[in-house]
């Protein structure tokens, strides 16, 4: 059994161990990869007592005088820290995301939003609504810089004239209030065309493109109301919009399901459409593409098989991105981010097309976290400090487990809906966490090896899902 | 070293516990619908 200080991976027959305190991250050998099973930074007799029938007792002792350096370097068993200073009692708005449209014209099999309409009535926000939101964000926002809005639905397009006017609005907005608002539309695609896709691009917008994998696994999920697959209708806007920004500023992503558990294939289907995915689990109760236990073995299968193909496609100069194996390793955000978390109910909040607010788009229409109104403000201050409080520090599965300071505690929205509970964290999700965050750790330190080694430097940029406008630097 | 163990970075995250916290960086919502960002898909805007 390893020590809790740090967290041992084996992607692919690749081994590494993280230290979990520190961040630090180091490629090992089968040997070290077995001393560290025993070693806790201190029991040098119980390892070569352990391991020796298995290896050299002088090798062993060179590499334990090797573990003790890294431990005195700060490398290996960095100790555990308390809550720091720098997180702060009092959030500060950072983020909205606009529900412009509580109407969709996909009829999505998976869809949380019950097909667009959030368990509500079908509803469109009005540019009233959408524009005092963006006060509401400015006001929020206090002496912070930067600020994001997502345009999210339903489909926002759907609602295309009133999208214009918040943006609109939003560029003026910031310009008046010194502030640099990142913008992000998330969009089934089949409604895109020439016009919205000029204006998305003369506005800097972001897109999150919804796209499941190859054509007979998005038809079965993401059908029109009539029942005929959107693939096609998807993939004409997809295609025509990726093009119009040279390949970049957006992320084609799906969700895969207990239908479509081999999904790595899948995955890689879609690099016919983009080189920029993610891909991820379906969440959900009851409903018979749920994602069961005996899917577990077979999914984390495929995460091996999708890293492998990573690392293969980089080496042959064909490289894409796949958003959750993008993990840095160097300049990782600070603990106080990293206690933040995703930031809903203190930093992010939802907006409802009335101007209701909510502590994300997930937990819009779950009445009792209905935190205020455009009218009122954030009212429920008991749910902020909940929230705000609710971290890896705080919540007991977290405080145990190695990826905490990777994932930041999950998603609060599932841990609701699985757990009753947002303290308690949906567990079947932590397990595919922890799966994907190794295979992005290990691939990420094999790269970085490579780099430092001289060869070519293979490592995807992260930019903070940061528009790229031609001549400026990343 | 360089025969077992090749360390591929430095410690960064407990170098932070004094700095930080400006909330400068993007949200990082991880339910679905908007790529499940987590944090460890980003960096600090201070490092960039």
């Amino acid at each position: 059994m390893e020590n809790k200080l740090i967290h041992r991976m084996n992607v692919n027959g690749n081994l590494a161990v993280l230290d979990v305190n520190s961040g630090a991250v180091h490629l090992i050998d089968q040997m070290v990869y077995d001393m560290l099973g025993v070693f806790d930074g201190e029991n040098d007799s119980q390892v070569l007592e352990a391991l020796q029938d298995k290896y050299d007792k002088a090798e062993m002792e060179e590499v334990l005088e090797d573990l003790h350096g890294l431990k005195e370097q700060g490398l290996l068993f960095s100790p555990e820290f308390d809550v720091p200073g720098t997180f702060a009692e009092e959030p500060i708005l950072k983020s909205l995301c606009l529900h412009v449209a509580h109407d969709c014209n996909l009829r999505c099999g998976y869809c949380f939003a019950g097909t667009g309409d959030f368990g509500g009535k079908r509803e469109l926000m009005t540019a009233e609504t959408g524009r005092k939101a963006v006060d509401f964000a400015i006001a929020g926002s206090k002496q912070r810089h930067n600020l994001e809005i997502d345009l999210f639905g339903g489909e926002p397009l759907m609602n295309f004239g009133v999208v214009k006017e918040i943006i609109n609005y939003a560029r003026k907005r910031e310009k008046e209030a010194n502030k640099n608002i990142k913008l992000t539309l998330t969009t089934n695609g089949t409604l895109l065309n020439d016009e919205n896709i000029k204006f998305l691009n003369d506005n800097r917008v972001m897109l999150v493109l919804s796209l499941d994998g190859g054509k007979k696994m998005h038809d079965d999920m993401r059908p029109f109301p009539n029942k005929c697959g959107s693939y096609d209708a998807a993939v004409r806007g997809f295609k025509k919009v990726i093009d119009s920004r040279k390949g970049r500023n957006y992320y084609l992503r799906g969700t895969y399901t207990h239908f479509s558990r081999n999904f790595a294939d899948e995955t890689l289907e879609m690099l016919k459409v983009g080189r920029l995915i993610s891909m991820e689990p379906v969440v959900g109760t009851t409903e018979p593409y749920v994602l069961t236990e005996e899917d577990l073995p077979v999914l984390y299968k495929e995460y091996d098989k999708l890293a492998a193909a990573y690392l293969d496609l980089r080496h042959k100069g064909e490289s894409f991105d796949f958003f959750h194996f993008n993990v840095a390793l160097d300049n990782g955000p600070c603990v106080a981010k990293r206690l933040a978390g995703c930031g809903a109910g203190h930093e992010y909040y939802a907006i409802t097309p009335e101007g209701d607010i909510y502590p994300c788009h997930q937990f819009v229409g779950r009445e009792q976290y209905k935190m205020g109104t455009l009218d009122t403000g954030v009212e429920r201050k008991d749910l902020v400090k909940k929230f705000r409080n609710t971290h890896v520090m705080t919540k007991d599965a977290c405080r145990q487990c190695w990826a905490r300071f990777f994932c930041s505690g999950g998603c609060h929205a599932n841990a609701d809906l699985i757990n009753g509970d947002i303290t308690i964290p949906y567990e079947y999700g932590c397990k595919l966490q922890r799966k994907r965050l190794e295979c992005a750790i290990v691939l990420q330190a094999i790269l970085t090896d490579e780099a430092q080694a001289g060869e070519e430097d293979l490592r995807p940029v992260i930019d903070n899902f940061k528009f790229q406008v031609d001549g400026e630097k990343k | 070293m360089a025969k077992h163990i090749k360390t591929v970075n430095k410690a960064m995250l407990n170098k932070t516990l004094r700095t930080g916290g400006c909330g400068e960086c993007p949200a990082s919502c991880q339910s679905a619908c908007k790529t499940s960002c987590t944090v460890g898909n980003q960096v600090c805007e201070h490092s960039k």
